[in-house]
């Protein structure tokens, strides 16, 4: 194995634990390494990390090369970049891909800044020209309405960011080999002018909707705001929790947490409930790796029936009440939520 | 503070950053000065008057057909050549992304390029004797920093409420003076403008197509009931 142009992913941890995106990022770095014929590599900072490295290799990476110090705990972009972007130019490798999370969003515009190259943000396609051998990366653009294709064709690294959820982990394959190196920490680039002074977990709202197995997602064509809140009791009806799209929470309908798509959160859960939302690329590019589709719209030709497997034409003024009527016809029937 | 974009209106993330920026003004025990900055085609200058008319007391439009095709990076390199005339300066404020779907890069590569340090996903803020200490919204909970200015914020809409210009500031704002800058002005490497300063082309531009094919089902021809019934089916919850 050879580590010249190599791909790279850029893992995360948070306390110590090696987080799911890294092994999502591994998946989209499979494909695009195999087709250029060359190792994919996992870089990784934190701290009592290298124990749980080979759950990486067995998880795609052929080489993953561990930042580990009591300092890289938690991320901290002065630090994260300074030493990352280090290790990029000694390795050069050919692709940089990171996840859209507040590290990724933060760490890799940094990166891409001081290392004079392209970065395209939050891609929902990722694939290799054969003749040019360039990473195109597609995704939404001009408010969400087409997909774009972009090329970085002459600077390197060629740097992308995907949104978490937005791609299933390979099989874990324990057989897989691979070689994990730690990479030497010079102390004197540890200093950062941002302090951290501390940390309040919020155990109310979290990563819920990127959790769940039902999704309960309504949009503008629920068109008041009182409908759409009915959404959160047919949520619960149902044990599912509620999204929303761009354009109900521009509305004010739902919190910003709760939106779904390129500008919110992307989800994959094993059924996706769409009541009113017409499908912008914004929309499908966070929920279009869901198992299941259901979509109920008043316009037959709403791009969202053409993601679903499951399309109903009705108005969901008439539909929603309907539907919860039944709903609570049903429990009381059962003699509680025992549905 | 900075904004990007070409819509003739501002940028609704924007305005957050905009209305911070008049607090700390309005807040400070001494005299501050607020300075808009944008890039975009001269009709961007009606986004600039919006800021004034909030309280920003100056603006900058960079423009030029130097600065068209621009990627993130060459933006970035743009916005920070715009800041440079005006130095020193305490603190840059941005958005933290263009509401379509815009990538958010921006202020980060703002930040590394001017080689300030940078906060994202600031949900408060606050500045006091050269130290801004700010809350991050990440995952899983609030992280509380600090940091010496000067510095780059990049700002969430659950900062503050903006607010709706006042008659008097909107009278004042359609007078001032916006400086429009060109490539030149701001003493920049022209190699690094626009579509031939971009790392990145975009290649193409598509209509999306999809693999599930899907049978609609018509609650108007098939009876509400049915299109419960068909919801239930679906959802597997048929007893």
């Amino acid at each position: 194995m050879t580590s010249a142009r190599a791909v790279w992913v850029l893992g995360e941890q948070r306390n110590g634990m090696i987080h799911p995106v890294s092994f999502e990022l591994l998946a989209w770095g499979r494909s695009l390494a195999d087709d250029l014929g060359v190792d994919l590599e996992c870089i990784i900072a934190g701290h009592a990390i290298t124990a749980d490295a080979g759950d990486l290799i067995a998880q795609g990476a052929d080489r993953v090369r561990c930042l580990e110090h009591r300092e890289l705990e938690v991320f901290q972009v002065d630090t994260y970049a300074r030493l990352v972007e280090g290790l990029v130019r000694e390795h050069e490798p050919e692709i940089l891909l990171a996840s859209a999370t507040t590290m990724g969003r933060t760490l890799m515009p940094v990166l891409a800044a001081n290392l004079h190259t392209g970065l395209t943000a939050d891609c929902t396609g990722l694939s290799i020209d054969p003749v040019e051998r360039l990473l195109l990366q597609t995704r939404p653009a001009i408010g969400g309405n087409v997909l774009a294709t972009i090329k970085t064709p002459s600077h390197r690294p060629q740097m992308a960011t995907v949104h978490p959820k937005a791609r299933r982990p390979l099989p874990r394959d324990a057989s897989r080999t691979g070689e994990i190196v730690a990479v030497p920490i010079d102390e004197g680039l540890l200093h950062s002018r941002v302090s951290r002074v501390g940390f309040e977990q919020d155990l109310t709202m979290g990563s819920s909707i990127q959790d769940a197995e039902l999704v309960i997602a309504g949009g503008r064509g629920l068109r008041t705001a009182k409908r759409f809140a009915d959404l959160f009791e047919l949520a619960e009806l149902l044990g599912g929790v509620v999204g929303a799209s761009r354009c109900a929470v521009d509305l004010g309908w739902a919190p910003h947490a709760h939106q779904v798509g390129l500008s919110g959160k992307s989800v994959s859960p094993t059924t996706y409930v769409a009541l009113g939302i017409s499908g912008s690329p914004n929309h499908l590019a966070g929920m279009s790796s869901s198992d299941r589709v259901i979509a109920v719209n008043s316009d037959p030709d709403a791009a969202i029936f053409q993601v679903a497997d499951v399309g109903i034409v009705a108005d969901l003024a008439d539909f929603l009440p309907a539907w919860l009527d039944r709903l609570h016809a049903q429990n009381k029937e059962q003699g509680g939520l025992g549905v | 503070m900075i904004r990007k974009g070409t819509d003739a209106a501002i940028n609704s993330l924007d305005l957050h950053a905009v209305e911070e920026a008049v607090r700390i003004k309005e807040s400070a025990s001494e005299p501050i000065q607020v300075t808009v900055l944008s890039m975009g085609p001269p009709q961007a200058q009606s986004a600039i008057r919006e800021a004034l008319a909030m309280g920003c007391d100056q603006g900058i439009l960079l423009s030029g057909r130097e600065f068209a095709g621009a990627d993130t990076w060459a933006t970035a390199y743009t916005l920070v050549q715009g800041m440079r005339t005006q130095e020193p300066f305490d603190l840059v404020l941005c958005g933290e992304r263009a509401t379509d779907g815009e990538t958010g890069q921006v202020g980060p590569m703002v930040a590394a390029l001017s080689d300030m340090p940078l906060l994202t996903y600031v949900s408060k803020l606050t500045c006091e004797e050269g130290i801004v200490s700010a809350n991050r919204a990440i995952e899983g909970g609030t992280e509380i920093v600090s940091c010496s200015l000067p510095a780059v914020v990049c700002v969430l809409r659950e900062l503050n409420n903006p607010r709706l210009p006042t008659l008097a500031g909107k009278v004042a704002a359609h007078e001032a003076d916006i400086a429009v800058l060109n490539g030149e002005a701001v003493c920049a490497d022209t190699t690094l403008l626009g579509l031939g300063g971009s790392p990145t082309r975009v290649v193409k531009v598509m209509y999306p197509s999809f693999q599930r094919n899907t049978e609609l089902f018509s609650a108007e021809n098939e009876g509400l009931a049915a299109a419960l019934d068909h919801m239930e089916v679906a959802l597997g919850r048929t007893s």
